[in-house]
């Protein structure tokens, strides 16, 4: 975990993000025109999120199977990086769709559901909020986060696709394949996600740290 | 096994009997709840429009359901609840639970149906449609409920709480069983609506699954 050389990819990755998804030539496609770019800021933040909550459930499963509160530790701030994401990801999409729909929310499904997915995390920070004892809060917080995850992939995967949505590569709009005619977005694409995954889950351990320290301190004083 | 579901079943069923009065005042509350709606929204009978029909139907449902199924683990003490966990599996305990609340919340939407057809109409067109959307809306109420309302007991009984946990995930289930009752009430044919109950019966049983296998976990703690 404290390696460097993944920090180091990461940022390189996202440097590499940063200038070629801002500078290099991106397909004219009607409507989207410029805006196509926000694929390298907006989508990777929902791939991001997916990623994080997956190793949050992961951690979470290990947790009841393990008892081990490090492993809470991990879930519980991986679900906060995926959090940050998801709100980057919404706020993003809004100011992407004021200019290519013309609204900040259009009713889209995808929209919607991504802010009922929030809506779901917010409440299992809510429910761990609500438990005292760190044993309980770690076991119930694990619980819910993995039955919240079952509900949140239908959710996200199956309900916009049986709606028409608004978003390019649905109901008949371009899609990811039209900008395949022009593979340098892939290019930047990919290496995208893995950066700021990488991204979130260095911000997710340095937490972890912060909480790691705290206990051991606490500890300290309690034997002092 | 199955020995064990029917009994904790038989147990559930007394005890809604002997306490008729949490039975009572849940149908009470379908009732107040359509007859408020009819008179906010000021429509007379098949005045409605089928959407709002729709929406007005299934949040009623929906807030019925929550409060019904909430009490399945509240209403015991900790005392018999530790009795349960001695004679009975975790397992048998949440099966019997997720049958009984399938069951209390397909009274309570076969009963709002029946108050809704009185006054405010009964637009419904494809009647066989429109039941079994019900039984799988209900299977999936109440196995997200009942799992959900688990979850709250252990933290204190808040219900602010089980409002919040159970309203987002139950939402797919929600949007779902509203668009196959949208079918049903424009008589659509059945292969419209296919697809979307498969859909609804595939996440129903995501979810029951996840609560069946995540439950003992939680009742151990």
């Amino acid at each position: 975990m404290r390696q460097s050389w993944w920090k180091i990819i990461a940022i390189a990755l996202l440097l590499y993000t940063l200038a070629a998804g801002l500078l290099m030539d991106a397909p004219r496609l009607p409507i989207l025109n410029e805006t196509i770019r926000a694929l390298h800021f907006h989508v990777t933040m929902w791939f991001g999120m997916i990623l994080m909550l997956v190793a949050a459930v992961y951690y979470s499963i290990k947790y009841l199977r393990t008892n081990d509160i490090l492993c809470d530790d991990l879930a519980i701030e991986f679900t906060n990086a995926a959090i940050l994401f998801g709100v980057l990801g919404i706020t993003t999409g809004m100011l992407w769709a004021k200019f290519t729909w013309g609204d900040y929310w259009s009713g889209d499904p995808k929209q919607n559901a991504s802010a009922i997915g929030l809506l779901m995390y917010f409440a299992y920070l809510i429910l761990r909020n609500s438990l005292t004892d760190t044993q309980q809060r770690a076991r119930i917080g694990a619980i819910y986060n993995i039955f919240a995850f079952a509900a949140f992939i239908p959710l996200i995967f199956v309900l916009p696709r049986l709606t028409d949505s608004l978003h390019p590569g649905n109901g008949g709009n371009p899609g990811f394949n039209a900008y395949d005619l022009d593979s340098n977005l892939r290019m930047i694409f990919y290496p995208a996600i893995i950066g700021w995954t990488l991204l979130g889950t260095w911000i997710a351990t340095l937490r972890v740290r912060a909480r790691r320290i705290e206990r051991t301190l606490e500890d300290r004083f309690l034997n002092s | 096994m199955l020995k064990e579901i029917s009994v904790l079943i038989q147990k559930e069923l007394r005890l809604e009997w002997r306490q008729k009065y949490a039975l009572n005042g849940i149908l009470l509350y379908v009732v107040s709840a359509v007859f408020i709606t009819y008179l906010s929204v000021g429509a007379k009978s098949g005045n409605l429009s089928i959407n709002s029909w729709n929406a007005l139907y299934w949040i009623i449902i929906l807030f019925s359901a929550v409060n019904a199924v909430a009490k399945s683990f509240i209403q015991e003490h900790q005392g018999r609840q530790l009795y349960y966990y001695m004679i009975a599996s975790p397992e048998a305990i949440i099966l019997s639970k997720m049958i009984y609340n399938t069951g209390l919340t397909l009274v309570l939407a076969l009963l709002g149906y029946a108050v809704f057809s009185v006054i405010l109409g009964n637009p419904v067109q494809d009647q066989g449609l429109f039941l079994l959307n019900l039984i799988l809306g209900s299977i999936g109420f109440s196995a997200s409920l009942t799992m959900v309302s688990g979850i709250a007991s252990k933290a204190g009984n808040n219900a602010t709480l089980m409002a919040i946990l159970s309203f987002p995930v139950i939402i797919p289930i929600l949007l779902m069983a509203i668009r196959i009752s949208k079918n049903a009430l424009d008589g659509l044919d059945w292969s419209v609506s296919t697809d979307k109950l498969l859909a609804l019966a595939a996440i129903n049983a995501i979810v029951a699954v996840t609560g069946y296998i995540l439950f003992p976990y939680l009742w151990r703690s």
